[in-house]
């Protein structure tokens, strides 16, 4: 599908298909797909995680300021990312100690975190890392003529998590998990701190996927909390086949639903839309997206629960 | 949560504001408070609406915003007239709410989500027609005085916006409290499954949900345009969290089904006083923003939680004993010489049905001498005459049924606890008599269905009375009842003719037995916990007027029935005890008791032994029947005299009971009494010792 899309858009684009264009498009949207990866793993654990970009930017944003006010870089990133952990722990606790539907842990958790750290650390929308931290900035650059260190950070990640996913026993519990916590629970699994795991990874993924945007740009700007990114990570997860009931999907449907939205991203831009049209579009494909989610993987009426 | 919780948040908000803000609660600025506040408890409102239908929607703040700019586009720049404009608008909060629900309900896609895109796509939009109209909006204006009005006007003082949030709050209230589709929302939200195995069309319940959910999203926008007059680019954003934040504070569970309209709005006004308060104390946006998060996460954390364990805190505190004060009753003694003293009269009676009925606790005979009696798996059945040792399974009803009466046609009429009465007629088809009584209209529970319909009777003109024992507690705990001793029961009238049922005595203690009076005129009822026996005069001078019969009876009284020589037989299920009546005067000790010790360990009335009494129109008891230590028949509820014989069932007995009477009258049968021309006994003695009471009305404690 994706490469249905891709060629019919080559053929009406006009610079579509330039190798230009295509790392712009790769760097563009290996962002999204660090991002789309931690998503993936609450995903699975039939979750959501809609703090996510707020995390990520608050804490990259807290690890600028650091840098800036003095502190040895390796020291503040390491800082940033323990506070990310720390967000995402308790969001799992949250959702699996107090029982909270994720959704409303996670949108709260969002507003709670953004808010505190404009009030107290970041009293502007945005802050600037300051010169003299090129080693940063390499990872939004390109190594080996061209290939975006996004990418490359992309695929480690990917890589990873797929490794995690199929080959280690906790990444099985986060689809046994996702599939039937019930029955995962009762036969001996622990639950509650497995559901802390998986928020701990997608907001530390997600903060991965902070800092290469600090390195890409130089800055952390708050604005993309308010801004409808965690839609096109949602987007991503939910095209790419990671079913929003949980226990299904692997990091190849995230991939693939990158791709795709990638593409299509790259394709609005070029025909050059505005951002909001841009937003309603990308809102249909979402509509859409969960329409089929739900029409291919539909709930059990007698045994749904709500709030979700 | 009980509406107190966010009621006393509101206070306290409030109150700290006043210590804060000088200046808080001068005229003006309440107006203003109250001008600013109604377009978010409308949002807040349409939140609720969709929470309560068990889902939620998130795209009410994008719709309040667009319908801002539709009402000011069609007013301003079309120059449409107002009502059209205010339908148009309407209709736009429609047509959203069609597509939440539409994508919701049928194609069962999940809330969240699903109106989450709706406000992103409709933010977007917002933002890109706001964007290109506005030069043409900001050039035009509106010269119309009911727009005017609706954007400034005061009705006593209260601004415009802030009557009509009252108005359709009240009425949205009725809706989904009174009204049969908004009934439906609310048993969805309750539980989609049972609302769906009950036969409601969950679908269309949930569409609607939605639906209404836009129209209030759409009116806020309506009233936002006619105060402000403008539609900029901040407008209605975050407004849904505000909401959702607001919904919740209020009280209202997000599984759906639990909340009313008044939390919904009483949490919007705890947000928005925060916010407007937060505003003028010159606090930061974002900790405003960060504040809001928190608010949701406690508030949400709180209702889980208290979702959850509400069922350990209601056992905990659902009992409420109440002061129930005895005089010393009449001695039992055998030696004692009181007409109650004991004796050996029921010691020998046959047994009837040995172990072939379970819990006989009514009978009744018909003309064949056939004897019907009730078994506590649902169903009627019946000995056949003259021995009674066959037994056939005369009607299934299910429930439990209770109390038994025939009727001028021969139907067998049943109290079912916990369905209503049911009526069997003689060719052995069932039919429902009534399930429901008239609903209390200043009550804000619903009264309507019957608890525990325990015995009935059916008067001269066919109306049929009976007794609803306890609207608090179900047949299995029905003892629990007793330790409350409280006016949870009432005393409810059906009429065949209409087929209108309504309550007629309300705040009884247990009323149990009924009895239509030997003229015809009045009703005898008694009231088990209060060991009472009561006469409702139901025609004559009297008609309508309630008066104490018999008191302090040492016994718990049953069933009441007619007895041949124009009295009336009355069963004590069990007998009161000095230790007992001594815990009924105390109700902590009872708190104490039901709270902290397991249920066998509870001192309960003594309904392990009773007889059976015979007192006349004036209240004076004639006689008393024993079986000393309830070998044969302990707990019994009623008795019936046919052709010379008394015949005793019981709650939890395994027989029926049978006597030979002295002196009773051997071709009196119990229909002929109620139903044959020379029956009715018009003897209209004027009973002598009655006087006229209140009922002390116990004070009600009502339940979640």
């Amino acid at each position: 599908m994706t490469l249905a899309l891709f060629v019919v858009l080559s053929a009406v684009l006009p610079g579509f298909v330039t190798l230009g264009n295509l790392f712009t498009l790769a760097r563009n949207i290996s962002i999204l797909g660090i991002l789309a990866l931690g998503m993936a793993v609450v995903v699975i654990g039939r979750g959501i995680d809609l703090s996510q970009i707020a995390t990520l930017a608050c804490s990259s944003a807290i690890a600028v300021t650091l840098i800036n006010s003095g502190w040895p870089p390796a020291a503040a990133i390491v800082f940033g990312l323990v506070l990310a952990i720390m967000i995402g722990v308790m969001n799992g606790y949250f959702v699996s100690v107090i029982e909270i539907p994720p959704l409303f842990t996670t949108l709260a958790s969002g507003l709670l975190v953004l808010g505190l750290t404009r009030a107290l650390v970041v009293p502007h929308y945005q802050v600037f890392l300051q010169p003299g931290h090129e080693f940063l900035l390499l990872l939004g650059g390109t190594v080996l003529g061209g290939v975006p260190v996004p990418l490359i950070a992309f695929a480690i990640c990917a890589l990873l998590l797929h490794l995690f996913l199929s080959r280690t026993v906790i990444g099985r519990f986060i689809y046994a998990h996702g599939d039937n916590a019930q029955a995962a629970r009762m036969s001996g699994i622990a639950t509650r701190p497995l559901t802390m795991i998986e928020y701990a990874l997608s907001a530390t993924i997600g903060y991965i996927g902070g800092i290469i945007m600090v390195g890409s740009t130089s800055l952390m700007h708050l604005q993309v909390v308010e801004s409808t990114m965690i839609f096109d990570v949602i987007l991503v997860v939910v095209l790419g086949g990671v079913s929003l009931v949980g226990g299904r999907g692997n990091v190849l449907s995230v991939i693939a639903g990158t791709l795709l939205i990638g593409v299509l991203l790259n394709a609005m831009t070029i025909m050059n839309l505005d951002i909001q049209t841009q937003d309603i579009i990308k809102g249909g494909v979402l509509l859409l997206a969960i329409i089929l989610d739900s029409y291919i993987h539909p709930r059990d009426e007698e045994t749904a629960k709500q709030g979700d | 949560m009980e509406p107190i919780v966010p009621f006393t948040l509101l206070l306290v908000v409030f109150v700290a504001f006043i210590v804060m803000i000088p200046g808080y609660t001068s005229i003006p600025q309440l107006q203003q408070l109250m001008r600013s506040f109604p377009e978010q408890g409308f949002v807040a409102m349409a939140m609720a609406v969709s929470i309560l239908s068990g889902g939620l929607d998130l795209s009410v703040g994008a719709v309040f915003a667009m319908a801002d700019f539709l009402t000011l586009y069609f007013l301003m720049v079309l120059e449409w007239p107002l009502p059209l404009t205010i339908v148009a608008v309407m209709g736009w909060g429609a047509l959203i709410g069609a597509i939440n629900g539409g994508l919701i309900a049928y194609a069962k896609t999940r809330p969240f989500l699903t109106t989450m895109v709706v406000l992103i796509i409709l933010r977007a939009a917002y933002n890109k027609i706001t964007g290109q109209y506005a030069v043409e909006l900001a050039g035009a204006s509106s010269d119309n005085a009911a727009w005017d009005y609706l954007g400034g006007g005061f009705l006593f003082g209260i601004p415009i916006n802030m009557v009509c949030l009252l108005v359709v709050g009240i009425v949205a209230h009725f809706y989904l409290t009174r009204i049969r589709s908004g009934v439906h929302i609310m048993a969805v939200g309750s539980s989609r499954k049972a609302a769906r195995h009950a036969g409601i069309d969950v679908k269309w319940s949930l569409f609607m949900a939605y639906v209404l959910s836009g129209m209030m999203a759409s009116l806020a926008g309506i009233l936002y345009a006619a105060r402000q007059n403008s539609a900029g680019t901040d407008t209605g954003v975050g407004w849904e969290v505000n909401a959702l934040a607001a919904a919740v504070l209020g009280g209202i569970s997000l599984s759906g089904g639990r909340g009313t309209i008044s939390r919904a709005l009483m949490g919007a006004a705890i947000i928005f006083l925060l916010i407007n308060g937060l505003v003028q104390l010159g606090t930061h946006g974002s900790l405003t923003t960060a504040i809001i998060g928190a608010i949701l996460l406690a508030a949400v954390a709180f209702n889980v939680k208290f979702v959850k364990n509400k069922g350990k805190l209601l056992q905990k505190i659902y009992v409420t004993p109440s002061l129930v004060e005895f005089e010393p009753p009449a001695s039992i003694a055998r030696d004692s010489g009181t007409v109650f003293a004991e004796n050996d009269r029921l010691k020998n009676a046959e047994a009837i049905a040995l172990d072939k009925i379970e819990g006989p606790e009514d009978i009744i005979l018909d003309e064949h001498d056939h004897l019907y009696t009730v078994n506590r798996n649902g169903s009627i059945i019946r000995f056949l005459a003259p021995d009674y040792e066959v037994r056939e399974e005369f009607a299934r009803i299910g429930g439990r049924p209770l109390g038994m009466a025939l009727d001028r046609d021969k139907n067998i009429l049943v109290c079912v606890a916990g369905m209503g009465v049911y009526g069997v007629k003689p060719d052995r088809t069932v039919f429902k008599v009534t399930d429901e009584t008239n609903r209390t209209w200043y009550r804000f529970k619903d009264d309507s269905r019957l608890w525990l319909a325990d015995d009935l009777d059916v008067a001269p003109d066919g109306k049929i009375y009976f007794s609803d024992a306890t609207t608090r507690y179900d047949l299995s705990d029905w003892a629990l009842d007793g330790f409350e001793g409280r006016g949870n029961g009432r005393i409810v009238c059906h009429d065949p003719a209409t087929g209108k049922t309504s309550t007629v005595l309300s705040n009884l203690a247990f009323p149990n037995g009924v009895c239509v009076s030997h003229d015809g005129r009045s009703v005898l009822w008694v009231s088990t916990w209060l060991c009472r026996i009561y006469r409702y005069w139901i025609a004559g001078e009297k008609a309508g007027q309630l008066e104490l019969l018999v008191d302090n009876l040492p016994g718990y009284p049953d069933n009441v029935n007619r007895a041949s020589d124009g009295t009336y037989w009355l069963a004590f299920v069990g007998l009161r005890s000095p230790v007992y009546d001594l815990a009924m005067a105390d109700p902590a000790f009872r708190t104490r008791m039901v709270k902290q010790i397991p249920p066998d360990e509870w001192m309960c009335p003594g309904i392990n032994n009773g007889c059976v009494i015979k007192f006349d129109d004036t209240g004076r008891v004639l006689e008393s029947w024993w079986d000393p230590g309830g070998r044969s028949h302990p707990t019994i509820t009623s008795m019936r005299e046919h052709k010379g014989y008394l015949y005793i069932g019981g709650l939890e007995n395994n027989r029926i009971g049978r006597v030979k009477l002295p002196n009773g009258d051997v071709n009196w049968t119990g229909w002929k009494s109620y139903w044959s021309s020379n029956g009715q006994n018009n003897s209209g003695v004027a009973p002598s010792n009655v006087r006229p009471i209140t009922t002390a009305k116990a004070k009600h404690v009502s339940g979640a």
